[in-house]
């Protein structure tokens, strides 16, 4: 795989870009009430996850 | 050999992760699961919600539950988790912080022949962790939904050993109505399971190499995060002593900071002229020296 050069200056460009989608999407999830459906599902027992289901 | 701080204080990094992120200690007596708020929130690693002791969500089940959940076909929620432990982290989380990673690397311990997979098949089963994010984390649980919009969460469902072993043998082993709902499904699972844990003797972490497709992710981010490994190129002999003793076969004065590379710092213990130091913002290896010569001027 081809490495990509990175000067300082840009790593810190997208570090910043990333980490900015990164909180805006946890945000919008936030937002969407995505939320409650991670604590519904991780609150009861997966069954398919230890393999019952 | 001398081992840096990083390494050091590694095992026991390792160990406080695995009980912090598995900490409801009366959910493996009572076996059921914790209930908490706390699940809010998802942990940085493959670590499943259903152990008994679980703190947290795993990210991998929760951006699959979400996705097969009826009213959204996307999680951005999680998402945005993943990515900010990307961008902070990187693949520190597999070498530090990942209770199945340091399960993989107890496991190669035990002194048995051990095995260097040829680069040719080894490169090919890499990618084999990216076809399985995509296929069993992101495309069938958006794909394979039923009549009512709901599907089921397939990487957990199939392949997730973590999830057999945290989840599924501590609420067998306390829970009875569970026991008399064991089939097929679970027999599949315990034998990917053994296979996983039969490879790990003889193979360094083969599950984090080729399966994991939160270290695939995590993996996208090893250029750009916090955390890098950087080569004092004065320094360096070019002697690949590094790359001989890296548990995942990196090539590391060709790419420090591959997307394979779980920032063990193996390769700046093993270095003759110290040349492979692990960076975040500041250097903690620089850190570490400076603590000593301070110690030194005083005495």
């Amino acid at each position: 795989m081809k490495q990509i050069k990175l000067t300082s200056k840009r790593l810190a460009a997208v570090r910043a870009i990333i980490l900015s989608a990164a909180v805006s999407m946890l945000l919008f999830g936030i937002f969407r009430g995505e939320p409650a459906v991670v604590l519904q599902k991780a609150v009861r027992i997966c069954l398919e996850c230890i393999g019952i289901g | 050999m001398k081992k840096s701080i990083l390494q050091k204080i590694r095992p026991a990094v390792q160990t406080a992760a695995a009980v912090l992120f598995n900490g409801y200690a009366a959910g493996f007596a009572k076996g059921k699961i914790f209930t908490g708020k706390t699940k809010l929130f998802c942990v940085p690693v493959l670590n499943c919600y259903s152990c008994p002791g679980a703190l947290g969500s795993c990210p991998i089940g929760s951006l699959q539950s979400v996705i097969s959940d009826r009213k959204y076909n996307f999680s951005f929620y999680v998402l945005g988790f993943i990515m900010l432990f990307g961008i902070i982290l990187g693949r520190v989380v597999c070498g530090f912080l990942c209770p199945f990673g340091f399960l993989q690397e107890l496991i190669f311990k035990i002194p048995l022949k051990k095995v260097k997979v040829n680069k040719k098949p080894d490169r090919i089963f890499r990618y084999l962790k990216y076809v399985i994010l995509v296929v069993f984390v992101l495309g069938l649980p958006l794909l394979l939904s039923d009549k009512y919009g709901t599907s089921s969460p397939y990487f957990c469902k199939w392949i997730c050993p973590a999830g057999t072993l945290e989840g599924g043998f501590p609420l067998l082993a306390a829970n009875e109505s569970l026991r008399s709902a064991v089939g097929g499904l679970f027999t599949w699972k315990v034998f990917v399971l053994i296979a996983v844990l039969l490879l790990c003797m003889f193979i360094e972490r083969p599950f984090c190499k080729y399966l994991c497709p939160l270290g695939a992710v995590y993996g996208l981010f090893n250029r750009f995060s916090f955390f890098r490994t950087k080569i004092d190129k004065s320094k360096c002999t070019a002697c690949h002593r590094c790359e001989r003793v890296c548990p995942m076969q990196v090539e590391v004065l060709k790419d420090p900071n591959s997307a394979e590379c779980i920032r063990c710092g193996k390769c700046g213990s093993f270095c003759p002229e110290s040349a492979i130091k692990l960076e975040a913002l500041f250097s903690l290896e620089k850190v570490s020296k400076e603590k000593d010569n301070s110690c030194k001027h005083r005495n």
